[in-house]
């Protein structure tokens, strides 16, 4: 018998240069260094099974990020909490931990649009801006090439504006995120003229199908 | 006043989570975050790891960064550091942190915003610690550590640093049982040791801190800490030849020789080990095992300079993993010494690892197996796990050779037990052996070739075409403090010759072979046994843009040679000469434990082909016991291999 919990989490500085790969581990060792009975997959060389929802580009942060994980034991959720969350480094901070009963699809398969805030480290011309927005919103195709072939982003963005707040304005866009359907906040932030190294990418939600 | 600039990119976050104060610099802090996108692997830079130690700068007294000149990914894991960062964290009034050599894109982004090199936990610019402490555990570091000093924004010679505020410079490590080279650079270094030395060093430190005395005052107090070698305290005179004719002292209260620092008992193992968050080279648990080698392999550095033999006990070892691994999570275990074999109680401790981490998915690492099949045992008992090969180090392959280098191996037993290896299931074999002694000939070398076809056609009979062998074939480089710190290095061209053959030879299915490219050979074989006069041309090499020497495609050779040529030295000289018997060696005021006598009859036995036994059956008095007789003295029992001195003994 395996007992599923799913992890809503945080991944602050200065965890903002660790790659996906490597985020995976850091939860392996966290789990172990909890003593959870961990599941681990058949095998030659047995896994622990964990799961996550949608991997994070190196350099992002995030507010929202998913993961699955799988127990050998029934576990109570806040009292898992509690433990996990002491035994996590630095930029790892555990929102909400809930046991899934219901049997679903793959967490992967799940996801079908992602959620970004984008903050400027140079001040913006907000005008500026918006007009672009506008332009590339009202465009009918973007075509961009990515990998040697060629795709249009625009049905790839489900949404973007420029948010104004009393201290900073900030870009937000909701991007698809489907097996080869995936738009990319950077890819959006070129058509907009920008570069990746003048901003600040936070990942703000994760949307499923159900 | 010093006006202190932090580099805080993550002020807000950790003075939240930890408590700790740090000032924030916009500017520094915005220009470091617009330079990690633009550099390959910036989780190097940023610290934050688990298990890593955040102190209150304000109120902790001494400030001490513990310096690695190599890349993050190589330097983190280094034992040595791990030991010291949570000794010197367990004490309340000292604070220890971490910085490592930045990659090249890095240092150039930092030179480019004129950001001075920080240490990665509070990301204070290093120049304002009190003490920088390096680990030179290998010679090709030393043009890193220049370079770590110039980002530092700190002068490189130390005579330019004697300012009070400037941080006092120490090194120690294996690279610095003859410092001469790099004497220049540093103001202290610790011989032996590092335990126990560093806190008395700390201790003087400390009383002079509260003091207005110059730094000379320090470095005087300094000098009189047994295994403490200041080296502008000392002058070499050379002969006309270019050999050295005297180290004169300049100063009367420096000691005539200093000599090195050992533990009598290994201090407590690490076990709060620092987690990377990046992938790095080693991600493990290491527990040292016991310390030192009474096997007595003349070309051994390692094995001559780390003497006694220190054990710890199984409890303490599977204690150490428990909690180690409780610590970090991490799922790989190596158990490190310089001979595992020869650890008195190895089966047993096999044992117990296997009872009591059954289950764990754990990989436990056994290196520096004796060639036997015995060895295989072990390994089993460790883990079922056959994937890469099986390691063995015969080192030479004919017993002329063998009884040159006191490493007597039978071909049969080697050729049973690579039988035994492949049959139980592994399918490469990895042999390592060195090439390079002067009295080696092109048969010696011939022979490798001939004994790495045998071990392959035993593989074949065993397990047919899946089995493999893979010669790695490094280049003997004499070292200082060994038997063969008189002998010459092989020319370039006698290297590339043996080489060629080799690489002629030893191709062809289930046949594979690495070697050293024989520049770098040079390189290390002019620092190993360099004097002060180097100094200079390592300058010239790192001004010429010399740097990660340790790194394959060694692309520096040329300008090393050009910065011989610069300062009218000749790179040969430290190299294909070979010595006489009654020169004076740059590091003859360095007593690295064992005596010169001891090492002349060692010497004069590998020109007699004379085998020598383990010094455990025998003592054959290398002068651990003569040199730290007091000591054995206050550790008795079989943790130490040497002989129990029950009475004061005259040394008369």
């Amino acid at each position: 018998m395996k007992y599923q919990y799913r992890i809503i989490y945080k991944k602050n500085e200065p965890l903002r240069y660790t790659g996906n790969l490597d985020v995976h581990k850091i939860w392996e060792r966290s789990f172990r260094r909890s003593k959870l009975p961990l599941a681990y997959s058949e095998g030659f060389h047995p896994q622990p099974r964990i799961q996550q929802a949608s991997p994070l580009p190196l350099g992002f942060l995030s507010e929202y990020e998913m993961l699955d994980v799988y127990l050998t034991e029934e576990m109570d959720s806040i009292g898992l909490q509690t433990t996990i969350q002491e035994k996590v480094p630095l930029g790892l901070e555990i929102l909400t931990i809930e046991q899934i009963t219901n049997k679903e699809p793959a967490l992967q398969v799940q996801v079908k649009a992602v959620e970004y805030k984008v903050f400027f480290l140079d001040p913006i011309n907000e005008n500026d801006v918006n007009e672009k927005i506008k332009n590339l919103m009202e465009k009918e195709k973007i075509l961009r090439v990515r990998r040697k072939k060629e795709y249009d982003l625009r049905p790839l963005i489900n949404q973007l504006e420029l948010v104004t707040t009393a201290t900073q304005p900030y870009l937000q866009m909701n991007l698809k995120s489907q097996e080869g359907a995936t738009g990319r906040p950077e890819e959006v932030l070129s058509e907009l003229g920008f570069s990746l190294e003048d901003t600040r990418i936070i990942r703000t939600m994760i949307y499923r199908s159900n | 006043m010093i006006f202190r600039v932090k580099l805080d990119l993550f002020s807000s976050f950790l003075s939240v989570e930890k408590g700790v104060h740090l000032f924030s610099n916009k500017t520094v802090s915005e220009k470091l975050e617009r330079i990690l996108p633009l550099v390959e692997k910036p989780g190097r830079y940023v610290g934050g790891e688990y298990n890593v130690v955040y102190k209150d700068w304000e109120i902790t007294d001494t400030k001490i960064a513990l310096i690695f000149p190599d890349i993050y990914d190589i330097g983190l894991s280094n034992l040595g550091l791990q030991i010291l960062y949570e000794m010197l964290n367990d004490r309340p009034d000292i604070l220890a942190e971490r910085a490592y050599s930045p990659w090249v894109d890095m240092e150039a982004k930092l030179r480019e915003n004129k950001i001075p090199l920080y240490a990665l936990e509070s990301k204070t610019p290093l120049k304002e610690f009190d003490i920088l402490a390096f680990t030179l555990p290998y010679e090709t570091l030393y043009t890193n550590a220049l370079n770590l000093i110039d980002l530092a924004q700190l002068p490189l010679y130390a005579k330019d640093r004697d300012d009070r505020n400037t941080p006092l410079l120490i090194a120690g490590g294996h690279a610095t049982y003859n410092p001469e080279p790099i004497a220049d650079f540093f103001d202290v270094f610790l011989l032996g040791e590092g335990e126990d030395i560093l806190f008395d060093v700390i201790k003087v430190y400390q009383s002079w801190k509260k003091t207005d005395q110059a730094k000379s005052t320090l470095l005087e107090k300094l000098a009189s800490i047994a295994g403490v070698y200041v080296p502008s305290f000392y002058e070499p005179e050379y002969n006309p030849d270019g050999t050295i004719n005297n180290i004169n002292r300049t100063k009367s209260y420096a000691p005539t020789t200093v000599t090195k620092r050992i533990v009598g008992t290994l201090p407590t193992a690490p076990k709060k080990f620092i987690v990377p968050s990046i992938d790095i080279v080693h991600n493990r648990i290491a527990v040292e095992i016991m310390r030192g080698c009474t096997r007595g392999c003349r070309f051994c550095h390692a094995g001559m300079i780390n003497r006694p033999i220190r054990e710890r006990t199984i409890d303490e070892i599977i204690e150490t993993i428990q909690i180690a691994l409780d610590n970090t999570g991490f799922e790989e275990i190596a158990l490190l010494s310089l001979s595992s074999s020869d650890y008195s109680n190895i089966v047993d401790l096999v044992d117990q690892i296997g009872s009591h981490f059954a289950g764990e998915n754990l990989t436990v690492s056994l290196p520096s197996l004796r060639i036997e099949t015995f060895s295989i045992d072990l390994m089993e008992k460790l883990k079922g796990a056959r994937q890469g090969g099986f390691t063995l180090a015969p080192e030479a392959a004919t017993d002329r050779m063998r009884s040159i280098i006191n490493k007597p191996i039978s071909e049969d037993q080697l050729l049973t037990t690579a039988y035994e290896i492949f049959n139980r299931g592994w399918q490469t074999i990895k042999l390592y052996f060195m090439i390079g002694h002067p009295s080696e000939t092109i048969e010696d070398v011939q022979a490798i070739v001939e004994l790495c076809k045998k071990v392959l056609q035993v593989g074949k009979k065993a397990i047919g075409n899946r089995a493999k062998v893979h010669a790695g074939v490094s280049t003997f480089v004499p070292k200082p403090h060994t038997p063969f710190q008189w002998v010459a290095t092989d020319s370039i061209n006698q290297i590339t010759e043996k080489q060629a053959l080799l690489r002629q030879e030893l191709r062809g299915k289930g046949l594979k072979l690495t070697w050293n490219d024989p520049r770098e050979t040079m390189l290390e074989a002019w620092l190993s046994r360099g004097d002060r006069r180097l100094s200079k041309v390592i300058y010239t090499a790192w001004k010429n843009g010399v740097k990660f020497d340790a790194w394959q495609d060694f692309h520096n050779y040329d300008t090393w040679i050009k910065a011989f040529e610069e300062n009218g030295l000749d790179p040969s000289f430290y190299t294909t000469r070979s010595r006489g018997i009654d020169e004076t060696f740059p590091w003859e005021h360095l007593n690295a434990g064992v005596k010169k006598s001891y090492l002349v009859k060692e010497y004069e036995n590998s020109l007699a082909l004379i085998l020598r036994d383990d010094c455990r059956e025998q003592c054959f008095a290398c002068g651990i016991i003569q040199n730290f007789g007091d000591i054995r003295r206050e550790n008795p029992g079989p943790v130490w291999k040497c002989p129990e001195i029950k009475n004061k003994v005259s040394m008369a």
